[in-house]
């Protein structure tokens, strides 16, 4: 990024105006795009300073070095907004999950644009603050950042990649290769609030109460389950693919099976009634704001105590348990009490939902 | 959910599994056909098979439409989207069966083809309103469940003057597919058992009762229509055990909530005023059958797409190893197939059965394959 | 395909013809069409499928299955 010079022409029109391709010609047009709209709203002092790359401090936890993590996703969501969220926080949220569940302290965002031609910038304006409030609750500011500009028809509004970094303490070793037979899988809460917030968007539902999208920064949740000194064996976030994907990257992973109760999966009741209109199974519809946790059984309980005590855990369940299985089988017990397959979704039955 | 719920009862599917174990004459093999791609989605989802004595088997039938679609017809519907250009709107269900030359009509999309999921033909006929200088075809697949959603269609966009609309009319029919499977060889032979069949629920809405009343009389063999929760299937289940003890054939209906004797009037006459009957058609697994099939009437021919391109049916024969035809007929398991789970899954299949999600081979594998040795 | 449920009709008269419905699933709404049916009135429950509604689903029948699905069938 250019050094931001003061006292440029006219303001831009945040009202009426549009992204146009002036605005990725790394020139002027661009300077001031940056200026007026992304770095007022990212404001920090890393920003501030304009260079091409943040300088950050060596990674510490309670003035020991610690572990560095990095994790980066790209946002392609459409619609660029809907209930409960827009593309701006999910992006912000969907990368402090991928460090919260490595057991890492967020601590510095990257956040990359790519906007096409014609984006009102009303919306960008929107969706950066989204970008800014979640990141600021979070304290995590988004330290650096680029923006390219892509032909009308070449884009879908605005796709976005962020990239983080947090911290490690000593000692935490969480990961999918670290399920056991006979541990206990946990759930945060209910189940496809946010594929369904999505989907219900572009099918033309509407409900009698709405649906929202249940995108979230976990972390808080995720250090209050840690704090309590526990064995959790792995975390996750079920994105893309909903509880199957995740649960079956695990077994494989780790090399076990596992066996789920279908009464026990928290599903809002509008949620599965969505689902039913829909075709979907709630199983395999994405999430933004929940945990999967996969803890020793002697540790089940308070595990669950401690989820269900922080707001972001009140619908928080034990759904199953690690088993035995060279097959790396993940199957449920339904609740007629036969049993079945979970397995991976094949293709995408929701598009462009993340 | 009302209606739903109380249908999907734990504790009431435990009564029905003791009651149809009770009524179970221990030495003796009982094999039904649910002929009806829906509940053999059911019975895997909610893995009914635990639920049901080791000595009733339950055979899936070829009532998925998807899966009884030969690949001529699926090359029909890519052609036109990929070298007539049209807007080809279909039901999610047909993007991914494998067609001839690698394709699928999700592959045409991805060679530039425009193809387009719709949900119901409403969407394919606001598509054609808002692209007037496109031609819309709607590819009707399905049973006599969706036909009426078609006729509807020709009929709206003929009243509408919609002249960019057509339809590629695959709709087939019920009852001559459950008298092949009674008329397969397998069966008069004794390979295949087959003492009686679950009726589908929702063609019965639109068909009734009355038209199994053949299967019963002249093949003696008893038909219990059901609805598509699990303890529909598990009562249903239950009353042709009965049958079959009592040494009775005869049509029941355990879907009396949504069924009547004589189907739903005014879609059986929306359906005769668009549809005739085709001479003959070719199905996946069944052969080619005499008046199985729909056509559009003359009086639409302009809405027929068949005939406003000019499409001539080229048949294609299945893939070598691939066993549908079989798996259709209930002459063979989804897990007998050499190529299933290996070659041929969910996402590389080969055959239409491994396509839908109501086809046997995909419902054995995403729901049932843990039923098999360790691999 | 065979995508079919019990939908509760909570208005009618919609659409430019007047056959079209909204109707309920628990908590969730959508407008669909009632051009294969007669005399469907606000609160009856129809089966849905692909936009259409397929029939009316009686409710004795629906009380007299849950019923009979307890019913052991020891009468001859």
């Amino acid at each position: 990024m250019s050094g931001i010079k003061p006292g440029y022409a006219r303001a831009l029109d945040l009202k009426h105006g549009q992204v146009d391709l002036t605005h990725g010609a790394g020139a002027r047009a661009m300077v001031q795009l940056i200026a007026q709209l992304f770095a007022r709203h990212l404001a920090n002092d890393y920003l501030g300073q304009g260079n091409d790359g943040a300088v950050l401090p060596a990674p510490m936890l309670n003035g020991q070095p610690a572990r560095l993590v990095m994790a980066t996703d790209g946002h392609v969501v459409s619609p660029l907004f809907f209930p409960g969220g827009d593309i701006g926080s999910l992006s912000v949220h969907g990368t402090i999950n991928d460090l919260a569940v490595m057991g890492a302290t967020p601590l510095y965002l990257a956040a990359g644009f790519i906007l096409e031609e014609g984006l009102p910038l009303a919306d960008l304006d929107r969706i950066v603050q989204s970008m800014a409030q979640a990141a600021r609750l979070a304290r995590m500011p988004v330290v650096t950042g680029d923006t390219k500009v892509v032909e009308r028809g070449k884009g879908d509004g605005v796709f976005i990649t962020t990239t983080g970094v947090g911290v490690l303490p000593d000692g935490l070793e969480l990961g999918g290769a670290r399920a056991r037979p006979g541990d206990v899988v946990l759930v945060s809460g209910t189940l496809g609030d946010h594929g369904v917030a999505i989907m219900s968007q572009r099918d033309n539902l509407s409900f009698s109460a709405p649906i929202l999208s249940d995108s979230a920064a976990l972390h808080g949740l995720v250090a209050q389950l840690l704090a309590s000194g526990l064995d959790i064996r792995c975390l996750r976030d079920p994105t893309r693919g909903g509880l199957a994907a995740t649960l079956n990257e695990i077994a494989n992973q780790s090399g076990v099976g596992m066996m789920l109760q279908e009464r026990a999966m928290p599903i809002k009741p509008v949620v599965a009634a969505a689902c039913e209109f829909l075709g979907l199974d709630p199983l395999f519809v994405a999430n933004e704001g929940k945990l999967v946790v996969i803890c020793a059984a002697a540790d089940a309980a308070l595990a669950l105590a401690a989820l269900r005590s922080h707001p972001l855990g009140v619908d928080a369940a034990v759904i199953g348990e690690v088993r035995q299985d060279t097959r790396c089988f993940v199957q449920l017990t339904t609740a007629l009490g036969g049993r079945r397959m979970v397995d991976w979704l094949t293709g995408d039955a929701l598009p462009r939902i993340c | 959910m009302k209606y739903i719920d109380e249908f999907r009862d734990g504790a009431v599917a435990r009564t029905l599994s003791a009651k149809i174990a009770a009524q179970l004459q221990p030495a003796r093999h009982y094999s039904f056909m649910e002929f009806c791609g829906g509940h053999t989605h059911a019975i895997s989802r909610y893995g009914l098979s635990d639920l049901l004595p080791s000595n009733l088997r339950m055979v899936h039938g070829p009532g998925c439409p998807v899966c009884v679609l030969p690949i001529g017809r699926i090359d029909m519907a890519i052609g036109l989207a990929l070298d007539h250009g049209v807007i080809l709107c279909t039901y999610a269900d047909t993007l991914r069966v494998p067609a001839s030359g690698g394709l699928s009509l999700m592959k045409a999309r991805a060679r530039g083809g425009d193809v387009r999921m719709v949900y119901a033909t409403q969407d394919a006929l606001h598509i054609a309103r808002s692209n007037p200088g496109r031609e819309v075809v709607f590819f009707a697949i399905g049973f006599e469940t969706t036909t009426p959603a078609t006729a509807l269609a020709v009929l709206t966009a003929q009243r509408e003057g919609l002249t960019n609309f057509s339809v590629l009319c695959c709709h087939v029919l019920t009852p001559p597919a459950m008298q092949q499977i009674l008329a397969s060889p397998e069966l008069q032979s004794g390979g295949v058992q087959i003492d009686g069949f679950v009726g589908p629920a929702h063609v019965s809405t639109v068909i009734g009762s009355e038209p199994y009343q053949v299967f019963a009389r002249q093949f003696h063999k008893p038909v219990v229509i059901a609805g598509f929760e699990p303890l529909d299937v598990l009562q249903a289940v239950w009353m042709l055990v009965r049958q079959v003890n009592d040494g009775r054939a005869e049509v029941e209906n355990e879907f009396s909530r949504a069924v009547e004797p004589q189907g739903n009037h005014k879609a059986q006459a929306c359906m005769a005023e668009v549809f005739a009957l085709r001479d003959s058609f070719e199905w996946r697994g069944l052969g080619v059958l005499a008046h199985s099939a729909l056509k559009i009437r003359e009086t639409y021919a302009a809405l027929d797409a068949e005939r406003r391109f000019q499409l001539e049916y080229q048949p294609v024969p299945d893939h070598k190893a691939c066993e549908c035809a079989a798996v259709l007929r209930g002459v063979r398991r989804p897990q007998d197939c050499a190529i299933f789970g290996n070659v041929c899954t969910p996402d590389n299949p080969v055959g239409s059965c491994m396509v839908s999600s109501e086809g046997a081979c995909a419902a054995h594998y995403s729901y049932g394959r843990h039923q098999e040795g360790v691999a | 395909m065979c995508l079919a449920m019990p939908v509760k009709v909570i208005q009618i008269g919609l659409g430019p013809a007047g056959d079209a419905a909204l109707v309920d699933l628990g908590g969730v709404q959508k407008e669909i069409s009632l051009a294969l049916l007669d005399g469907i009135e606000v609160g009856d429950y129809v089966i849905l499928h692909a936009g259409y509604a397929l029939s009316r689903l009686d409710p004795e029948e629906a009380q007299r299955t849950l019923e009979a699905f307890s019913d052991l069938g020891c009468a001859p």
